[in-house]
């Protein structure tokens, strides 16, 4: 390898050293911890412990969560995308930043908001109660909340994307007849797909993995309102090592399907731009 | 089909790209609108074509206001000057898009769309690219099959943005060869822009000459030449 500044080997090696030791203690370290500790007592207990009345709620409410959430937030990004790729409209810098407002702000913050419009001494709580609607320590406290956390996922990587592809096909579409619908699916949505589907992949993995918005609207009510990460949590206070540390290690497969993927993907949405980029001989 | 604008303005934030542009293209005509970058001429094609909406005026298609009409109602045959084709859809998917996205009731079957998307294959000289991709052609290649795309739903006009802009010298030659023995065989009404004015006098019925979003002279070429009618014309042509 070329060297490009003066540094000797000893400045090179420190520095991937310290690079590979932090690696390693903070992120490979902590992983392996939980793999081995979900696993240490054998298959067969790992397993039952997953199959225990409250990793199984657990579990299946954070797929319910998840195949509310993602579905909305894809919807909300790819409009979100549109109208900021195609349309003229004042503001449109500031709803760019506002949509990444969930990323600056702690989550907590995402989740104390609705315990504050919900909740029973909040805004909309007596109207609620008087209705028999449970927003707040029920699923749709948790959707919301959730919602919140993940909202810009889809949106942030399709508004750069959508905007460097610019709107001259959609232009040509148009002026050959094509509607709005037909536009969408048979021109936009063939450019899109693979940065949708990063998006959709992104907002899964936080949507599933979310901690603090979720505490605070969900009540830890265990058997009701425990997604994975609280469950984890009241485990693991309760003194129940195994069964927290089985239920990490399938967020943690998770993570690692969502890596895969993602890696597939930007393979592929990179792969068009690279044969736009060398577009051949050029030859009448 | 003639096609007029009337007292046509446009104004991008405070910057006015047109100001009250009056014109009318001749059924059967080739026109070109010249005139220096900046000046208003792609805007003016934009607004016929449905693609602007201006601030001002009105366009209209032989006798019928289209001004409140969509560019998807409108149907114009628009020629874009980077192409715009569909990157992921080969050359025949391109030409035979704007037959596939017809209503139910007027889309032709698969057979007569087969025909039609031969039929202009062979008219612009790629019969066996249908396989291939917009990215392995050329860029010659590529404004053919945007030519012939814009074609294929048979438009009551033609639109060209800088056609030949984005082409080197001989390939601009011959397209623009090709495109006046098109003209001369159709006397589809044709309107086209650029900067070029070799081109403009070469190919164009008529040329109108733009500045600062406003017509400075419309005529026929020698007219032009011999007669330029305000100092801008006339520095602008070297006459």
């Amino acid at each position: 390898m070329r060297r490009v500044t003066n540094d000797g080997w000893f400045a090179r090696y420190s520095l991937l050293g310290i690079m590979f030791a932090f690696i390693g203690l903070f992120l490979v370290f902590p992983v392996c911890v939980v793999l081995i500790e979900a696993l240490h007592a054998g298959w067969g207990f790992y397993l039952s412990t997953l199959q225990s009345i409250h990793s199984w709620t657990a579990i299946r409410l954070t797929l319910l969560v998840a195949l509310a959430v993602v579905p909305l937030n894809t919807l909300f990004g790819i409009c979100a995308a549109w109208s900021v790729t195609h349309f003229q409209f004042r503001g449109k810098a500031v709803l760019i930043s506002l949509i990444e407002i969930p990323l600056w702000v702690s989550p907590v913050i995402g989740g104390l908001v609705f315990a504050l419009i919900f909740g029973r001494q909040g805004w909309l709580g007596p109207w609620l109660e008087t209705h028999q609607t449970q927003i707040l320590f029920a699923y749709p406290g948790i959707v919301l909340a959730t919602a919140f956390v993940t909202f810009p996922f889809v949106a942030r990587g399709l508004i750069p994307l959508m905007q460097s592809q610019g709107s001259a096909e959609e232009e040509a579409a148009l002026t050959l007849g094509a509607n709005g619908w037909q536009l969408f699916w048979r021109v936009t949505f063939p450019k899109i797909k693979w940065g949708v589907l990063y998006g959709m992949i992104l907002c899964n993995a936080r949507a599933m993995g979310e901690f603090g918005a979720v505490s605070v609207v969900a009540g830890n009510i265990e058997d009701r309102t425990n997604t994975m990460p609280l469950q984890i949590e009241q485990d693991y206070l309760n003194f129940g090592l195994p069964q927290a540390f089985s239920l990490a290690s399938l967020l943690l497969l998770l993570a690692v399907i969502t890596l895969i993927i993602k890696v597939v993907l930007e393979w592929y949405r990179l792969a068009p731009n690279i044969v736009r980029a060398n577009p051949g001989k050029t030859i009448l | 089909m003639s096609v007029a604008v009337q007292h046509i303005s446009k104004k991008f934030g405070a910057f006015p790209a047109l100001n009250d542009v009056s014109l009318k293209v001749r059924t059967g005509e080739l026109l070109a609108l010249l005139g220096p970058s900046g000046s208003g001429k792609t805007t003016l094609l934009r607004v016929i074509a449905g693609l602007e909406i201006p601030d001002d005026g009105q366009v209209l298609f032989e006798e019928e206001d289209v001004t409140e009409k969509s560019a998807y109602e409108r149907r114009a045959g628009f020629v874009f000057q980077h192409y715009a084709l569909f990157q992921h859809m080969n050359v025949f998917e391109n030409i035979a898009f704007g037959l596939r996205v017809l209503p139910r009731k007027k889309r032709p079957d698969a057979a007569k769309i087969l025909a039609r998307v031969t039929e202009l294959l062979g008219l612009i000289q790629l019969d066996g690219y249908e396989k291939r991709l917009p990215s392995q052609l050329s860029g010659g290649q590529r404004q053919r099959v945007a030519l012939a795309r814009a074609l294929a739903i048979e438009p009551r006009v033609l639109l060209l943005d800088e056609p030949f802009g984005a082409l080197d010298a001989k390939v601009r030659k011959d397209l623009r060869k090709w495109l006046r023995h098109f003209h001369d065989q159709t006397h589809l009404t044709s309107l086209f822009v650029t900067h070029d004015q070799d081109e403009a006098f070469e190919l164009a019925d008529r040329v109108v000459i733009f500045n600062q979003g406003q017509i400075q002279q419309i005529g026929a070429p020698c007219e032009l030449r011999e007669n330029p009618q305000n100092d801008f014309v006339r520095e602008f042509l070297e006459v």
